[in-house]
């Protein structure tokens, strides 16, 4: 393992990718992307969604195995079959969705699947724990090892699984957004935590949205666009301007803002729902906003920002800690998704499995939200046919047929059908979490085409999105959210894609 | 054929016998083990397929029938209630309570007009059902164990009531309904037809009934709908205490007697019948029709090990060998739906 191959006299990197390229079903998703990573370096990782940090990163770690190009460790070539021959290499990960175990104690998790045996074959406590303790306290931290983890905030759980992946002898970290659900303090003990790995020789790849803390924990940034390497320079002689630009390229009009929208509000419309300084004790800290009749509502922020908080805090799903939200001017709290629709609010999530019915036919699926309205006691099917067979027909869902399964119709579809369920008596406010995301391009066309039909006839809509162009296109108005509070308001004049990106 | 013109026709229709018994499964299934039993039964005694012994058979299941319809509401919505049993003994043991007993009965009770005996157990049983839809949709506790804690004070209700003695009087009402009979036909068996009957057309044809359905199917959709959950199963927890109370009001008239335990075989057998006759554990799928065809199966297996030469102890085993082959088609009819 420790050949030492004195090529160019130093010690080889820790990890060289040369001309890696992969593709899904004929899609090529990376090429030809070099990256290097030092011992003792941490290397910022930066892109938009899908521009292939993720991809990488399973390539790296060995989540994919069916890739082109070279990749070295230490100067060996190696190539990965699965996760664990990635860590046994020395190639540990910590993902956004931390995997710790909440009724464990942080001993235990720090120990997880290779626990120190005494002689008789019984678990070690006695070295679970004193080697937790010391462990931790080597990384600056004072956690009591004994304490169960779901007791300590998240910041502090990161840590610890951080120190798993240390524990384990990796040599290479790659850490997943590792500063979004981070309030300011922690991001700093996070750092300081970062700077003595580095300091021991190891590597960290530090994959991020957040720009500032790419920028100032970072001695060099890579910046991937559609699939390819598009940079990789010093942290130190970059700006955050110039990381969007590389991140956005070159637009049409030669600027390196990206796609840009128009945004056309007007103060006179009025305000149907308001939130006033809502928090719901956790994610969300405080936000306020305005839905106005007529108007689309953009609300842009990165996963973890509180957008899927949000939409559920105004549809009477998630209590708030704080605040209050005001209804045609009225004072009004929601206390059951049931309470919201009755009140004139609409909600389609963002993943289409939480409201649709896979088993029953597609009229069930539409006539879920108006039973009340058309059915006093007694159901009248054929009527639910009828009504979901004029919607099928509006929203050009395929095949027409209200009878189907809705399992059987395609994602697209299922989406349209979802959106259907709110179509027959206008909600005040409508609010769709993600309404494009992972559509083909017809449908997604025919979901704005709706949308907008729908803001035309006075429907206050409320889109929330961690996609840019969903924004774009879509927004009269757009507020960007950032770890649960309002960075930014953007109400007219051009938005520029390279705005989203700075204000979240 | 396979050029987009968007026909309604246009389904995939390989094998579609295949495709009906994949739908169909949790419908088939207990069909074929009904005449299944009845032919077997049929050729092993002469005295099983008579008509006086299908009259017994009904009757036996009527009390079973009145509890498993409530239990059906409960199994839709993917909630369980252990406290059926339980709540039958103590609204029987309650009614016969505010009745004035004969002398030799030696339990301090508080006699009332039997009519009002019976409200006064109705509302007891109201109250059972909602302490439950409290402790499940307000608290959350998890049906099992709620019900669970039901079922122990409902014994210790009918414990208190009856202090190990046994009483023998209802109001005049109960005693006809649980044990006369009307042209030949048993009360019970009317009341319970009745409950079936009510139960199966609230459950398709009304508003509430699609909701319990919806939500049984997937609660969190049913939720993101604007349905409101919470009332929807704390209703069908209502419902059932209401279904097990008046059963229980009906079988201290049909056993005779009203004491603590009478109803032991009771929440195994509603359970049994409800799962024997398709309705999906899971909740969403089923309902009362399939309800019917599980208590006939239940029916006919305890009265048909009567009429054969079988080990008494035996019958308690093949109970649960039947009971057990109906979870597994329950849970592979359920697979085969979701692998759709």
């Amino acid at each position: 393992m420790m050949d030492q191959l004195n090529g160019g006299g130093g010690l080889p990197p820790l990890l060289q990718l040369t001309n890696v390229s992969k593709s899904f079903g004929g899609i090529a998703a990376l090429k030809d992307v070099d990256f290097t990573l030092h011992a003792g370096e941490i290397h910022g990782l930066v892109g938009e969604n899908g521009a292939g940090k993720s991809t990488t990163m399973k390539i790296i770690a060995g989540v994919y195995s069916d890739y082109e190009g070279e990749m070295r460790v230490d100067g060996k070539l190696v190539h990965f079959r699965s996760a664990r021959d990635a860590l046994s290499a020395g190639i540990g990960m910590v993902h956004q969705e931390l995997s710790t175990i909440p009724d464990l104690t942080v001993a235990e998790n720090v120990f997880l699947g290779h626990q120190p045996l005494t002689k008789f074959g019984t678990v070690d406590w006695a070295q679970i724990n004193r080697e937790a303790a010391r462990l931790i306290s080597s990384l600056g931290l004072d956690i009591d090892p004994k304490t169960l983890m779901g007791s300590l905030p998240v910041g502090l759980q990161q840590l610890v699984e951080l120190s798993r992946v240390l524990f384990s002898g990796a040599k290479t970290i790659i850490l997943d957004e590792p500063t979004s659900a981070l309030s300011p303090p922690e991001v700093k003990r996070l750092f300081d935590v970062l700077r003595k790995i580095k300091a021991e020789g190891r590597g960290i790849i530090f994959i991020s949205h957040f720009l500032d803390d790419v920028l100032e924990i970072s001695d060099t940034v890579t910046v991937f666009r559609n699939g390819k390497k598009v940079a990789t320079e010093p942290a130190a002689s970059l700006t955050k301007d110039a990381v969007i630009s590389h991140m956005i390229g070159r637009g049409s009009i030669g600027m390196h803002m990206g796609e840009s929208a128009k945004l056309i509000s007007d103060d006179t419309r009025p305000i149907v729902l308001a939130a006033d300084a809502i928090g719901d004790g956790k994610t969300l800290q405080n936000i306020s906003l305005n839905l106005r009749a007529g108007e689309i509502t953009g609300v842009y922020g990165f996963m973890g920002c509180g957008q899927v908080e949000l939409a559920r805090a105004l549809f009477g799903k998630i209590k708030l800690k704080r605040g209050h939200l005001m209804m045609d001017g009225a004072q009004r709290s929601f206390k059951s998704t049931s309470a919201a629709r009755k009140g004139g609010i609409a909600f389609v999530p963002e993943n289409r499995r939480m409201m649709l019915f896979r088993t029953e036919p597609v009229y069930k699926n539409v006539s879920i939200a108006i039973l009340d309205r058309i059915h006093r006691l007694f159901l009248k099917p054929s009527q639910e046919r009828k009504i979901a067979a004029t919607r099928a027909v509006d929203l050009q869902i395929r095949p027409p047929n209200p009878n189907m399964a809705l399992g059987s119709l395609s994602g697209g579809n299922q989406q349209k059908v979802a959106l259907a369920k709110w179509l027959t008596h206008l909600p005040k406010v409508l609010i769709l979490s993600e309404p494009t995301r992972g559509m083909d391009v017809g449908a997604k066309e025919d979901v704005i085409r709706i949308v907008k039909d729908l803001r035309d006839k006075g429907v206050a809509i409320l889109v929330l999105s961690t996609e840019p162009e969903t924004i774009l296109t879509l927004a009269n108005r757009v507020t960007v959210l950032r770890k649960g509070i309002v960075a930014k308001e953007f109400n007219s004049g051009t938005l520029y894609k390279a705005d989203l990106l700075a204000a979240a | 054929m396979s050029a987009p013109t968007d026909q309604i026709s246009n389904l995939p229709k390989s094998k579609p016998l295949q495709s009906f018994v994949r739908n169909q499964l949790r419908n088939i299934a207990p069909v074929f083990t009904l005449l299944a039993l009845v032919l077997f039964f049929s050729l092993a005694s002469s005295s099983f397929f008579t008509m006086v012994n299908c009259m017994n058979i009904l009757s036996q299941i009527s009390i079973t029938a009145i509890i498993a319809v409530g239990l059906t509401y409960v199994i839709l919505t993917s909630e369980i209630d252990l406290s059926v049993a339980a709540v039958a003994n103590a609204i029987g043991i309650t009614v016969a309570y505010f009745t004035l007993q004969p002398d030799y009965v030696n339990i301090a009770n508080l006699p009332m007009p039997g009519i009002i005996a019976i409200v006064l157990a109705l509302l007891s049983a109201l109250a059972f059902g909602l302490v439950t839809a409290f402790g499940v949709t307000w608290i959350g506790i998890p049906s099992f164990i709620m019900t669970l804690a039901i079922m122990q004070i409902a014994n210790g209700v009918s414990a208190l009531l009856v202090r190990g003695q046994i009483a023998y009087s209802y109001p005049s009402l109960i005693t006809m309904l649980g044990s006369g009979s009307v042209f030949g036909v048993r009360w019970t068996i009317i009341v319970a037809i009745l409950f079936l009957l009510i139960g199966h057309l609230i459950l398709r044809y009304s508003r509430f009934g699609r909701y319990i359905y919806m939500t049984g199917g997937n609660r969190e959709a049913a939720e993101y709908s604007g349905v409101n959950v919470k009332f929807i199963i704390g209703s069908v927890m209502v419902i059932s205490a209401m279904c097990s109370g008046i059963a229980g009001m009906l079988a201290v008239a049909y056993f005779g007697s009203a004491q603590q335990n009478q109803f032991d075989s009771y929440l195994l057998d509603a359970i049994a019948a409800v799962v024997v006759g398709g309705t999906s554990l899971f909740g969403g799928r089923g309902g009362i029709g399939n309800t019917i065809i599980g208590l006939l199966v239940l029916g006919v297996l305890n009265n048909g090990l009567d009429h054969i030469q079988i080990d008494s102890f035996l019958k308690i085993l093949i109970r649960g060998l039947i009971l057990l082959i109906a979870l597994i088609i329950n849970i592979y009819a359920q697979k085969l739906k979701e692998s759709e």
